[in-house]
């Protein structure tokens, strides 16, 4: 399979396509990477933190879920590509599906649905292993062999991070040796080279400086044109340039589940949301 | 007291205490190499082609050591082959499967008490279980079984512990990746917890080498004609042989003994230098 590629005005690389168009339309069957959750609700045992959730998570944008900590912003991202099945003991309500598909029955293998969507953590894990192995773990667990394959993806993925000028002559390097920032950067990598469809992103930049920083919301940027990606932030100034659609959620007390407050376009958002309670939360007056 | 007079004091304080904890280390540092030079003063005399390639002569009061270095290497390599495949997936299951219940925590329970049993109960538990019971007779396989029984909780332990140093935040991304529990376990928790489980094991398997009670009852033997030829047969092992000459052989030859006991603490040195080395050439790459 060969990924288009391109070279952006100021150099940067940036894919236009991910995927091919035999790919997307056996796995997908036309539109890719957009979720539409139904009244979902989340338990951790009998604690219930988040219930009735609905929302539409659009195609090839960035969607930026915003609220106080312990809303339960990565509990509901987890929802996505089913992570909190491995945390025992945790039940997810409603229904939610990707492309029309039900992700949460006994249909749909986590597994298969892991490879569909992706996720980088808040912090930086890259695997104690070299960048290239790094970014080949995934295809390698698809069953993809051939070196020549893999080196083909590696540079696509790399490049679509931004990280292959700096990595290039020493893919061979022990990924611990690299910067924060440039393994946040190959932790992107990495998530795409399964060629999901959507990336799921836990604050991924709020352990990084600022220029660190830009270079993963430039990353994001250049990369919605081919991936659905779905971020949480603490950042409103980052929600609001990188953003397309922003929804924020509350959790009022803590006898009470979470719950979504409004969601809509992140320009009427962050000037004119319905609510009072998403207006004082983006203004600052609390969370 | 004025700002500068408590931060003198401050200092004084950090020097007594680098001091006090200094001459600790220093002191540990010294009894270990008095041990060490000791062993090596009285045996270095022995060492030469003809002890270690020769068989005993006399009682062992002239000649080699031979058979019983055989004897010792094979029974610790049976030792390795059975503890470590047993130990490493035990440790595998309790720190990456087991669930949070009570089953899980009798089993640790257990295993933690089966590493306080002196080891001469466990020669005695042998005897009865693999030498008797089993019908092995006295040999080197119920005396590896035995020695197995003694390191078995050493190694799942070591396992364990070093598998729970590894983070979370591994883990989660391997799954993330959609690789499965097992894939996440051998391609990534494993390779990270290496260096821990190795270190673990050599120390549980050093142990097993010099130990004299679990082998006493078991099939270690005073003298051999030939080297063992099979696991069921009987051996000659390197702390026996230095518990034999000096309970039961009159006049013993204090230079060869010294000698055995060289050659033991230099293969288990040898053994744990080798994995210090290969580990610290992991730490440089894996550090959290
Ligand atoms: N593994 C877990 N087990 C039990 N409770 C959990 C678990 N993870 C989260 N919770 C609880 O669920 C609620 C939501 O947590 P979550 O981590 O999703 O919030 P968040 O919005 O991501 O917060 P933050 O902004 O601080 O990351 C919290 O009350 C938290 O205590
Ligand atoms: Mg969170």
């Amino acid at each position: 399979m060969v990924i288009p590629m391109q070279l952006s005005a100021d150099g940067g690389a940036v894919i236009t396509a991910v995927r091919d168009a035999e790919y997307t339309a056996e796995v997908t069957g036309g539109a890719i990477g957009s979720f539409s959750l139904t009244d979902v609700s989340v338990a951790y045992g009998r604690d219930r933190v988040i219930e009735g959730v609905t929302m539409d998570v659009p195609a090839h944008a960035v969607t930026a879920l915003i609220g106080p900590s312990g809303c339960g912003k990565s509990t509901l991202l987890r929802c996505l590509n089913r992570m909190n099945d491995e945390l025992g003991n945790v039940h997810v309500g409603g229904r939610i599906t990707l492309d029309g598909q039900d992700i949460m029955g006994k249909a749909m293998d986590p597994v298969e649905l892991r490879m569909r969507v992706g996720q980088v953590f808040q912090r930086p894990n890259p695997f104690p292993m070299s960048i290239f192995d790094n970014v080949a773990y995934g295809p390698r667990t698809q069953g993809i062999r051939s070196r020549t394959e893999l080196s083909d993806l590696v540079e696509a993925t790399l490049r679509s991070s931004a990280l292959w000028d700096e990595v290039k002559n020493s893919l061979k390097k022990h990924a611990f040796e690299l910067s924060g920032g440039q393994q946040q950067r190959l932790c992107i990598a990495r998530a795409l080279a399964t060629r999901p469809e959507v990336i799921l992103m836990d604050e991924p930049a709020s352990a990084l400086d600022p220029i660190s920083t830009q270079q993963i919301e430039d990353t994001i940027a250049a990369l919605k044109s081919s991936v659905t990606i779905v971020i949480v932030t603490h950042n409103m100034q980052q929600a609001a340039r990188i953003s397309d659609k922003t929804a924020f959620m509350l959790r009022e007390s803590l006898e009470a589940p979470a719950f979504l407050v409004e969601m809509g376009d992140t320009k009427r958002m962050f000037t004119n949301p319905e609510d009072t309670r998403t207006e004082s939360y983006i203004t600052g007056r609390f969370g | 007291m004025s700002g500068t007079a408590r931060i003198r004091q401050a200092r004084a304080a950090e020097f007594v205490a680098r001091m006090v904890l200094g001459a600790m280390a220093a002191s540990v540092v010294a009894v270990a190499l008095f041990v060490l030079g000791y062993i090596v003063f009285h045996g270095i005399g022995a060492i030469d082609w003809t002890f270690l390639t020769q068989i005993p002569k006399d009682r062992g009061r002239e000649g080699g050591i031979f058979p019983v270095i055989v004897g010792t290497v094979y029974t610790t390599l049976g030792t390795a082959a059975l503890t470590l495949p047993i130990g490493i997936l035990a440790g595998v299951y309790l720190s990456e499967y087991a669930p949070r219940n009570y089953t899980t925590r009798a089993i640790r329970l257990a295993i933690t008490n089966m590493a306080g049993v002196p080891s001469i109960v466990y020669g005695l538990f042998g005897l009865a279980a693999f030498v008797l019971a089993a019908g092995f007779g006295r040999s080197i396989l119920a005396a590896a079984l035995t020695l197995t029984c003694m390191t078995l909780p050493v190694v799942i332990t070591a396992t364990e512990e070093a598998l729970r140093q590894v983070p979370q935040d591994l883990r989660q991304a391997s799954l993330a990746l959609g690789a499965t529990r097992l894939r996440t376990i051998y391609r990534v928790v494993l390779p990270a917890a290496a260096p821990g489980i190795i270190t673990g094991s050599i120390l549980g398997l050093a142990r097993a080498a010099g130990e004299t009670a679990p082998i006493l009852f078991t099939g270690a033997v005073f003298q051999m004609r030939r080297t063992p030829d099979g696991p069921l047969s009987q051996f000659m092992a390197l702390p026996y042989h230095i518990y034999a000459q000096v309970t039961s052989v009159p006049g013993w030859n204090p230079t060869l003994v010294w000698g055995t006991a060289l050659v033991l603490v230099a293969g288990i040195s040898a053994a744990s230098i080798a994995a210090g080395i290969w580990r610290s050439a992991q730490r440089r790459k894996v550090t959290w």
